[in-house]
């Protein structure tokens, strides 16, 4: 049998497609890759080879029938474990849900399916998507696969490292505040936060409602624009999905980017990392020779987006995590009455990040807080929207950093959460407004780790952005993306 | 204003909560019935499951337009907000709600007395599961465990807020009968208070006469009756002067009104913060009524009860312009509060005697309002045609009127069944002649002008008919002999 | 302007989002959400008279639903996750208060 677990998503539902590969072979093949090194990297809450491989059985037998598998027919992925999937359980690696049997499945999830995707597990977040390492699943941490001894990123840190490791070509994760650009960035992959309301929300477990969006994990920027394809569109059970929204990804890339016009946004380049200042301004000189028009642009409105960030998300959080009070699903602590039941269900089944934001933003929306704080963060909000669309006058897209550093060591900065929040500085402004952006593999940094530039677009330009990500590919260094070499990456 | 102790005056707000007859809940398609097997209309949204998404019945805002603009109300553009906290009959432990923008705001309802009472807002929400406690003595408070049922969880309600304008228990009660009149002439609500269709919360205060800030209010709550509603307030009324006059204070609290007790009690457990930390929902975005939607929902509304009360009034002073309006003005209000008056209207614009088209509605029909509805205008015509011609008595009228709301056919049939029709004049006239013969000591004491013994002859002459005879044409009988 | 979240504002916000802290969870929390407030308090500072709070990113208006019954889950699916229940019902303990 092949080893497949090397393939773009792209590759193999064309083989797949065109009966050269079965999409049993496919999932067998990640099945035996995970088999080897989830033990050492732990991208997975649950691994569900019986699910995967009967969709995989399904698809081969619609092409058996002479039936269309659909654009993603045999393509393993794995799913950030905040999406609903149907008897099988979802936890948010928390232990407030732990054994929880979703009874439906995410908008999301159902469209992988009718696609032809091949769900091999659910793979690990920080809880409830608060953090930045996956240091804070309670069911442990993943380990980034170029350094194990490195924070994969979070908080989609499972679905980065399951692609960085080519157990997946392609993952789901969610991005509320960078959660799939910043773990993307720290693990050479491609990561990518849709427009706010291009890809349904149903069905993913929410932490700031308004922020919150699904989006592609893959190696690379084609892979993303074809998983984008198969997610996106208008879903009548999420009032917030918007309509008749572009849904073709992967056939404007063809475009190139002659004629586009760059900005490289200056105030992100001031406290980054200097190697990665410097791969920033390499992939804007790439994107100069391929055709672009390049310049620079200050939008120091954007700096203030963090903290508007840690109100509005904390605020929202508080109040959607409120329904886990041991009533009527996951965890329950006995006490004498129902609220004492309550707060000591919450003290034992969340962990301390999860309870710091609860805290933070029960105390944010309280009585005589919610205009100095709360109001405040939301005309913040529009500002930034505001000074991102005066900057689109001149710029088709926008072009900055990830993250300020490359992927950190385990425990570096657990016990101080303003460090860890700083490490999503660059992709905040993003959520805020509600635009898209794209993590792309461009170099290697500091101690050999990946880093990711960014690419930023006006809302529902992902076609630009996608085509500017992917100039940004076709210069990056040798060696600076996933899928790694595990024997060699675990080791080291 | 009246003073309900001597020297005090009371102010009363009312909100009143109103389940709408949608189909489905507010915020998912789960079906909105009462009485189901318990946690069968239930999906992931109304069960808060992690995950899941609200997204707005429309019928619910149009219902909630209607109820506003028969209201008075303007509608506004508006947004849901977060109410957080915690209770185990709410599954996301927050209830979507209305709150600084609702879609109603500013009307104002006239009460059948004339006196008006100001609305500040009607805004849209969803309901909550419905707890029983189990085991103790079955209430809240002696209770072992409780168990909860989620069907009623999202049920579309609108809370209808009064301003503080109420100024006694009879305003109070008139007010709440005045708006589910109307909340029921909308047909966005069944307005059955026994089912929790209608539920209502009264904010009472008291101050002294010739005092014009108010006084600290308490909410009572748990009134499920106009009568209890009456009794709430007159007791917590009461009880606040007694307290104000020992010189002690009112504390702004719940209270909970007591059926079998008559009274209200505090219920607030002392250690419970209350901070419902409102914020937008962003899970749902605005909702903004154009001018046509708006302008097609006021155009589609049925006349409302006090539209309906002028046009009886009306009728009513063509047909009998001899009668004083105040006589029957409480009739009036019954058989408009039971939408008995096309009925009546109906009857007295087909040239039926409008005082009697009224007393049957607002008695005997009014008994059986369902049937009564059902009922045909040219039936009901043709009975009190029947009555006013004498050839059936007020009793057999009433009689007769019964059978109809029986299903039992026309008028004419039911005299026939009945027999009804047996006495006629010339039979009646022997019997009568009878009668004073069998009785002459009587007979010369009635042709002497004793009116005493009418009554007498009267009876003489229905044991001879078994109650059959006309009591008007055995008067008119009685008169011509008497004459002779 | 240094913000300090105070051991009992601590208190009192963990009343209201029904949360148990042990004495060592309420001191730490102390430290470091005043070191967070402190950070996100410069936003007081910025002059946004005029500019309108945005809770969506969008201006999405009048997304509705049409009032028809689809059917919803399974009774037993559902309360075979509950953790405690009773005739078809979610069991909990004893309510001390009424709804506010
Ligand atoms: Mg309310
Ligand atoms: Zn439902």
């Amino acid at each position: 049998m092949s080893d497949t677990t090397r393939m773009t998503a792209t590759a193999i539902a064309a083989a797949v497609r065109g009966g050269e590969l079965s999409a049993r072979e496919v999932a067998s093949s990640a099945l035996n890759l995970i088999a080897q090194h989830e033990g050492e990297l732990h991208c997975f809450n649950v691994v569900t080879s019986e699910v995967a491989l009967a969709q995989a059985d399904a698809v081969d037998e619609k092409i058996a029938r002479g039936e269309d598998p659909g654009p993603l027919a045999g393509v393993p992925i794995a799913l950030k474990d905040n999406l609903c999937t149907r008897g099988v359980a979802t936890t948010c690696s928390s232990k407030i849900l732990e054994g929880w049997l979703p009874p439906y499945d995410a908008t999301v999830v159902t469209r992988l399916i009718e696609a032809g995707a091949v769900s091999v597990g659910k793979s690990n977040l920080d809880e409830f998507a608060m953090g930045s390492s996956t240091e804070n699943s309670a069911f442990g941490a993943s380990k980034n696969p170029w350094d194990t001894s490195r924070v994969p990123g979070g908080s989609s840190g499972g679905s980065a490292a399951a692609v960085a490791a080519g157990f997946v070509p392609i993952a789901l994760g969610s991005d509320t505040g960078g959660s799939i650009r910043q773990p993307a960035a720290f693990c050479g992959t491609v990561g990518m936060k849709p427009t706010y309301g291009l890809v349904s929300r149903y069905g993913l477990i929410a932490f700031a409602s308004s922020l919150d969006q699904i989006g592609p994990f893959s190696t690379t920027v084609t892979d993303a624009a074809l998983l984008l394809e198969a997610i996106c569109g208008h879903d009548d059970r999420d009032s917030t999905s918007l309509r008749d929204t572009p849904t073709s990804f992967v056939g404007p890339l063809a475009e190139g980017i002659a004629g586009l016009r760059v900005g490289v946004i200056t105030d992100f380049l001031s406290d980054a990392d200097p190697l990665i200042v410097t791969a920033v301004r390499d992939a804007a000189g790439a994107l100069a020779s391929a055709g672009a028009t390049v310049d620079e642009v200050a939008i120091p409105e954007l700096m203030s987006g963090l903290a508007a960030y840690y109100l509005i998300a904390p605020a929202e959080a508080s109040s959607n995590l409120s329904r886990y009070d041991g009533v009527r699903y996951g965890l329950r602590v006995d006490g004498p009455d129902v609220a004492k039941m309550n707060a000591e269900t919450r003290a034992a089944g969340f962990g301390p990040e999860v309870k710091r934001r609860i805290m933070l933003g029960t105390y944010v929306l309280s009585a005589g807080y919610y205009d100095a704080y709360y109001a405040q963060a939301q005309r913040v909000r529009t500002m930034v929207a505001n000074a991102f669309n005066r900057a689109y006058e001149r710029f088709d897209v926008l072009l900055g950093p990830t993250t300020p550093s490359v992927a950190f060591q385990f425990g570096a900065k657990i016990d101080d959460p303003l460090a860890m929040y700083l490490s999503d500085l660059y992709t905040i402004p993003s959520n805020l407004a509600g635009h898209p952006a794209i993590s792309v593999p461009f170099t290697l940094g500091e101690a050999g780790m990946p880093v990711g530039v960014q690419v930023f677009a006006p809302a529902l330009g992902e076609q630009a952005m996608f085509r500017v990500a992917k100039a940004v590919e076709d210069a990056q260094q040798a060696g600076c993306r996933g899928p790694v070499e595990l024997s060699a990456g675990a080791s080291r | 204003m009246s003073e309900i102790v001597p020297g005090w005056e009371l102010t009363v707000g009312l909100e009143v909560h109103c389940e709408l007859q949608t189909k489905t809940k507010l915020f998912c398609s789960c079906a909105n019935t009462f009485g189901s097997v318990a946690n069968t209309n239930i999906c992931p949204v109304c069960l808060g499951l992690p995950g899941s998404l609200p997204v707005l019945n429309e019928q619910a805002v149009e219902y909630a337009m209607r109820i506003g603009l028969a209201l008075n109300c303007h509608v506004e553009p508006s947004i849901f907000h977060r109410k957080n906290y915690f209770y185990p009959d709410m599954p996301k432990d927050y209830q979507v709600s209305q709150y600084d923008e609702p879609i109603n705001r500013d009307g104002s309802i006239e009460l059948p007395s004339g006196t008006t009472v100001g609305i500040e807002r009607a805004h849209l929400e969803e309901d909550t599961g419905k707890t029983s406690h189990m085991g103790g003595g079955g209430r809240i408070h002696d209770a072992d465990y409780s168990l909860v049922d989620y069907n009623r969880a999202g049920v579309p309600l609108v809370e209808i807020v009064s301003r503080p304008e109420i100024t006694s228990p009879e305003d109070a009660r008139a007010y709440l009968n005045e708006l589910r009149s109307i909340l029921v002439a909308t047909g966005a609500s069944d307005g059955r208070m026994e089912e929790g269709s209608l539920r209502v919360d009264a904010n009472v205060s008291v101050r002294r006469v010739g005092t014009t800030e108010l006084g600290t209010r308490c909410e009572v709550k748990n009134m499920n009756s106009l009568r209890s509603l009456g009794r709430a307030i007159e007791y917590e009324a009461a009880r606040q002067v007694e307290l104000l006059e020992a010189g002690g204070r009112v504390v702004q609290e719940t209270r909970h009104w007591n059926e079998s007790t008559g009274s209200t009690s505090s219920l607030r457990s002392k250690e419970e913060a209350f901070d419902y930390r409102y914020f937008p929902e962003p899970d749902l975005v605005t909702i903004a009524p154009s001018s046509s939607w708006i302008e097609q929902v006021r155009g589609a509304l049925p006349p409302m009860p006090g539209d309906r009360r002028r046009e009886l009034t009306a009728a009513m002073a063509k047909s009998n312009p001899d009668l004083d309006a105040s006589s029957y003005q409480d009739q009036i209000v019954t058989v408009v509060d039971l939408a008995l008056d096309g009925l009546v209207v109906g009857a007295i614009a087909h040239g039926a005697d409008g005082r009697l088209a009224l007393a049957r509605g607002a008695n005997e029909a009014a008994a059986r309002p369902d049937e009564a509805r059902a009922l045909s205008v040219e039936a009901f015509v043709e009975l009190l045609g029947l009555e006013t011609s004498g050839k059936i008595s007020a009793t057999q009228s009433k009689a007769v009127l019964t059978e109809m709301l029986d299903g039992h056919g026309a008028p004419s049939e039911i005299i026939k069944k009945l027999g009804y029709e047996g006495v006629d004049a010339d039979a009646l006239g022997v019997i009568v002649d009878a009668v004073i013969a069998a009785n002459p000591n009587e007979w010369l004491r009635f042709v002497e002008g004793d009116e005493r013994v009418a009554q007498f002859l009267l009876g003489q002459v229905m044991r001879e008919t078994k109650g059959q005879a006309n009591g008007k044409l055995v008067a008119e009988a009685f008169g011509v002999r008497k004459s002779r | 302007m240094a913000v300090e979240f105070t051991p009992e504002e601590v208190r009192y916000v963990a009343t209201l989002a029904r949360l148990k802290l042990s004495d060592e969870e309420v001191a730490s929390y102390a430290v470091q959400l005043s070191a967070v407030l402190d950070h996100i308090d410069a936003i007081r500072a910025l002059d946004l008279e005029g500019t309108p709070a945005t809770s969506h990113s969008f201006d999405l208006v009048n997304i509705f639903r049409a009032d028809e019954v689809r059917p919803g889950v399974d009774r037993e699916e559902v309360l075979a996750q509950a953790p405690a229940a009773e005739d078809g019902r979610f069991r909990v303990p004893r309510i001390l208060g009424e709804a506010p």
